[in-house]
């Protein structure tokens, strides 16, 4: 009998764990999860943080879908892998022996270097603990302030303001999200989040919390401004949670080195031999680095479809099937300042965003990637549409309010569908975008039989 | 409102209960990540999350095809499409 370990509660060990019991009805899997709270949409706590979901709503399987799987499940933190022995060490120094193991750790948020990020009313948002803090925080706190970019920092504003708190959002330069939204739908954000009450501090770096007893009382910008706050929400990107692979000798670049099986290898050096894959250990999810062969190189995502598709495919791997993970456009749907947002392919704004430090949660680098393509844009009130035009296909688009061509637009950039016919009229100024795309879009769905 | 208005509008009207009395709610498993607002949202209880998890069309017979579930989900996993039901 196959012995399983899965380290790590998220969608991508969820997702594995169902993978390989729908090979393997007799192996033994365990679950093993330091977040006391086990498996619940990270993604969620947006919504419940804006009182449109109650907490236990988050938690997405029942016992009933844990029996089913028959997966046991083990509260526990892992000190350090021993490859060449198939057992994990546990920080209670119990080992666990294994035949197969999956790391999916998912990864953790990049804390800010000021001094006082040790104070009460310090907050991120990693964890549904986390998620608890900020409520908690919110019911006596006037004002905060919120220090990042990307999805995750404007889920903290929307947060504070739904809990009816002053919101203060500290942009380092001039524009929000400057790295994957161009400037007209950065503007669009901010102007619904300052019609929300949000007083936005352009060009505004955080130098520093103040504190009183422990407690956050206020902040000084680099500017030497003051500011009182009870609350500073950090989200300036997340860092794969690697330390436990690094202390086990596998090859960790920026996650988790895997290739398109989702294996691992040595790091090479020390008791292991160099660079070697080591066909038990897989990773998964936000932790992994994944070796993509057709772009040649290894790439990051922090989302969850991608992180469900690493654990699926790394599941059925680790159960004796061979199936290579391809990836695909990295796609989100997000909600930025009340607007529905879809974001696909290769989309880049400028090539770095000074509120962000590594990939955030919520995203792919690929997004980031400034294509060799021609943008072509419609807007239409507070919607807007913009895909990039390439030589033969769309590289990417972001579609903001109306979803109506979303799903469309998803298709044709995923299956890099040929736009040869459109082409001109889709990179023509003041061309109806919408209408060329949705007529293209029923053809070409004829044609080629998709759903 | 005069009558040619009032006309179009019933004939939209009209159109939108054909499609909720012949549809069925459809995920699109990709764009959802399981919040749960869907389930929470549903007035006879069915777990719509479930059925954007696998993937699968809410084929409850219980389901009234209200909408909540699809115009809640924050992200626009769901969607009415006509079912073969009362087709031939």
């Amino acid at each position: 009998m196959t012995r399983y370990l899965i380290i790590g509660a998220g969608v991508a060990g969820i997702s594995a764990a169902e993978a390989i019991r729908s090979v393997d009805q007799s192996g033994d899997i365990t679950l093993l999860y330091d977040d006391a709270d086990g498996y619940y949409s990270r993604p969620g706590l947006a919504y419940y943080l804006t009182n449109e979901v109650p907490e236990k709503q988050l938690y997405a399987f029942q016992e009933d879908d844990f029996h089913r799987l028959r997966l046991q499940r083990l509260h526990a933190s892992v000190r350090r892998i021993r490859p060449s022995e198939h057992k994990i060490e546990l920080n209670d120094g119990r080992l666990l022996p294994y035949d197969r193991l999956l790391i999916a750790t998912g990864a953790a948020a990049t804390p800010a270097k000021a001094p006082g990020v040790e104070l009460q009313g310090v907050v991120k948002l990693d964890s549904l603990e986390d998620a608890r803090r900020i409520l908690k925080l919110s019911r006596k706190a006037h004002s905060a302030v919120v220090v990042g970019g990307g999805i995750t920092a404007l889920e903290l504003v929307e947060a504070l303001r739904a809990q009816r708190v002053q919101v203060h959002y500290f942009l380092r330069g001039d524009r929000y999200w400057a790295n994957v939204l161009d400037e007209t739908e950065s503007r669009i954000v901010e102007h619904r989040l300052k019609e929300e009450g949000v007083q936005i501090h352009y060009q505004t770096e955080l130098a520093e919390i103040n504190g009183k007893n422990g407690q956050a009382t206020g902040v000084r910008t680099v500017d030497n401004r003051q500011l009182r706050c009870e609350i500073v929400a950090v989200a300036i990107g997340v860092q794969p949670r690697k330390a436990l692979a690094e202390a086990s000798g596998l090859k960790v670049d920026r996650g988790v080195w895997v290739d398109e099986f989702l294996r691992t290898r040595t790091a090479g050096g020390g008791a292991l031999p160099g660079g070697e894959a080591l066909p038990d250990v897989y990773a998964a999810g936000d932790v992994a680095q994944v070796y993509d062969p057709l772009a040649g190189k290894a790439v990051i995502d922090s989302l969850w479809g991608p992180a469900r598709q690493q654990g699926y495919t790394a599941g059925l791997n680790m159960s004796g099937q061979t199936r290579a993970y391809r990836k695909s456009a990295p796609f989100n749907v997000t909600r930025l300042a009340g607007l529905t947002t879809t974001i696909i392919g290769a989309v880049g704004g400028r090539e770095t965003d000074a509120d962000l430090l590594e990939v955030a949660r919520g995203e792919s680098e690929t997004w980031r990637q400034i294509p060799d393509a021609i943008a072509a844009q419609a807007d239409f009130d507070v919607n807007r549409l913009r895909v990039l035009v390439g030589k033969q296909n769309l590289v990417g688009a972001i579609v903001m309010g109306d979803q109506t061509l979303s799903q469309a637009v998803h298709h044709l950039v995923a299956e890099q569908a040929d736009i040869t016919p459109i082409r001109e009229q889709l990179i023509h100024p003041n061309r109806p975008l919408g209408d060329i795309l949705a007529g293209f879009w029923a053809d070409w769905r004829q044609q080629h039989g998709a759903k | 409102m005069n009558l040619k208005d009032l006309f179009k509008a019933a004939a939209v009207e009209n159109k939108r209960r054909q499609v909720v009395v012949q549809g069925q709610v459809v995920p699109e498993s990709s764009r959802c990540v399981q919040c749960g607002i869907c389930s929470f949202h549903c007035p006879i209880g069915i777990d719509v999350r479930r059925h954007a998890w696998q993937g699968t069309p809410v084929k409850d017979s219980h389901c009234l095809t209200c909408g909540e579930c699809v115009t809640r989900c924050p992200r626009g996993v769901l969607r009415f499409e006509k079912s073969s039901i009362f087709e031939g």
